[in-house]
């Protein structure tokens, strides 16, 4: 049996009737996926921030969230996470809000699960670098910001945080690939983003391969974008004379 | 708020279990075969000539490039036909659990090769030179003196990465195999009691992961000793 390769398939307007081809389907795919790839890094990095920095505050309650935190969404897989955020969250919600949820439009709800749950799961990742990045820092640092008069908050702020976020740089790229290709994991629960395009392509085409070759070469693009994009941040931002920068 | 169905998870007992198995079995064969050809790989890509070295490279980009769903999409796409063409397999035979096999052993080769190039690299230079200088070939000197070492100091980091695979199974989910999530989710449709399911699904997997880790933690203290 020899595959018929039929490249001219992706200009054929779609069979749904809509004015698009199916190369609009599949740009419409790499919208989402960045979209959700960059809105969730986002999140990721004030998740991961917060509870990094409990970790390293003298309170026992403090460190035991965090702990609680990372435990959580560590050990339990990204599937799962994207089910529960997108099934059982909004039932737990007060009814009002539920109903609010479940109105609005299919692509909402399920771009706004997918970010919930890569953001909050990829900041439980990016904690543990925070926090390791703060506990390499000179306990001298906090000290003497706090015996010039800052207070602890002011101390993190304008001290100790910058100079975390400038020796991290390197992991955090490595969260920022990985978040992009954990992102194909929101087409379970329905969002069309470029894997999901990818299926849903192939379902109407029936022509796998181009379909395939042409999302993996799009994740493959987006990849050295942000390899790109973050070396630029490192050449302007990160500690020189360290290993990783 | 819905509470679990213990019945109806002890009536699907062999079912769950039966998906366990299938979870497992990914999760083994991905680590043994993914630290063998991660070896070879890690070899190779240490090599002293650039065609295997870039090779090794190139496997490894191509690998950690491509999201692991769009990975399981393509095994599936391929496996099952080059399976069709050179073996005449009966239709009872699981597509989807060798296609899903393969995928795993293939990614995990780039994951362990990278791994196991860092425990080489840890090393000092000098336990290749000494080792030749005592009259070792260089196959030799890597048998053994410079693979048992970096085994050694790969343990922790390799042990987390198992963890990872045990998790990241559930992704065949994709491809319509039925491992442990799938089974869960799909009693959790029939019955009505999705939100249960996937509750108790989430601690399953949670409570392996995390005694794993506890042990992954206690082994590497005994190692530091």
């Amino acid at each position: 049996m020899e595959y018929i390769w039929h490249w001219g398939v992706l200009l054929q307007p779609v069979a749904t009737g809509e004015p698009d081809t199916y190369l609009d389907w599949l740009y419409s795919g790499l919208v989402n996926t960045v979209l959700l790839t960059v809105l969730a890094f986002a999140l990721a990095l004030v998740m991961g921030t917060v509870f990094g920095v409990l970790r390293t505050l003298p309170h026992r309650a403090a460190k035991a969230a965090s702990a609680t935190y990372v435990s959580l969404f560590r050990g339990v897989p990204l599937i799962v996470q994207f089910f529960v955020w997108f099934f059982a969250v909004p039932e737990w919600l007060p009814d009002s809000l539920g109903d609010w949820l479940k109105a609005l439009p299919p692509h909402a709800q399920f771009l706004s699960a997918s970010v919930l749950t890569l953001g909050v799961y990829t900041g439980s990742r990016i904690c543990e670098q925070v926090r390791a990045g703060l506990a390499a820092r000179p306990r001298g640092q906090l000290h003497a910001a706090l015996a010039l008069g800052f207070t602890r908050a002011q101390a993190y702020r304008y001290v100790l945080l910058p100079v975390t976020f400038r020796t991290i740089l390197g992991p955090l790229t490595s969260e920022f690939l990985i978040i992009s290709k954990n992102s194909a994991v929101a087409s379970t629960i329905g969002l069309l983003e470029l894997s999901g395009q990818a299926r849903q392509l192939v379902d109407y085409t029936a022509q796998p391969y181009e379909s395939f070759i042409c999302v993996t070469l799009g994740y493959m693009a987006l990849n050295f974008a942000i390899l790109r994009g973050m070396r630029w941040i490192r050449a302007r931002t990160g500690v020189p004379g360290l290993m990783g920068n | 708020m819905q509470t679990i169905d213990w019945q109806a998870l002890y009536d699907a007992k062999n079912v769950l279990l039966a998906g366990m198995v299938v979870t497992l079995q990914i999760t083994t064969v991905a680590i043994l075969c993914g630290v063998a050809l991660g070896t070879a790989l890690a070899v190779l890509s240490l090599s002293p000539y650039r065609l295997l070295r870039n090779g090794a490279h190139a496997y490894v980009a191509l690998f950690r490039s491509i999201p692991l769903v769009m990975l399981l999409l393509w095994f599936f796409l391929i496996v099952p036909q080059f399976l069709k063409a050179l073996f005449d397999l009966p239709s009872s035979v699981d597509v989807r659990l060798i296609s899903a096999l393969v995928a795993f052993s293939l990614l995990e080769a780039a994951f362990f090769c990278e791994i196991i190039r860092a425990g080489i690299g840890s090393l000092p230079r000098g336990q290749m030179y000494a080792a030749q200088a005592l009259g070792m070939t260089p196959a030799q000197s890597m048998r053994y003196v410079i693979l048992p070492q970096a085994f050694r100091a790969m343990v922790p980091i390799a042990l987390t990465q198992c963890i990872v695979i045990f998790q990241d199974t559930s992704l065949v989910y994709v491809i319509a195999l039925g491992d442990f999530f799938r089974r869960m989710t799909a009693i959790g449709e029939r019955d009505g009691t999705l939100i249960p399911m996937l509750l108790f699904a989430g601690a399953t997997y949670w409570a392996v992961s995390t005694t794993l880790i506890a042990m992954t933690r206690l082994l590497q203290a005994r190692l530091a000793r």
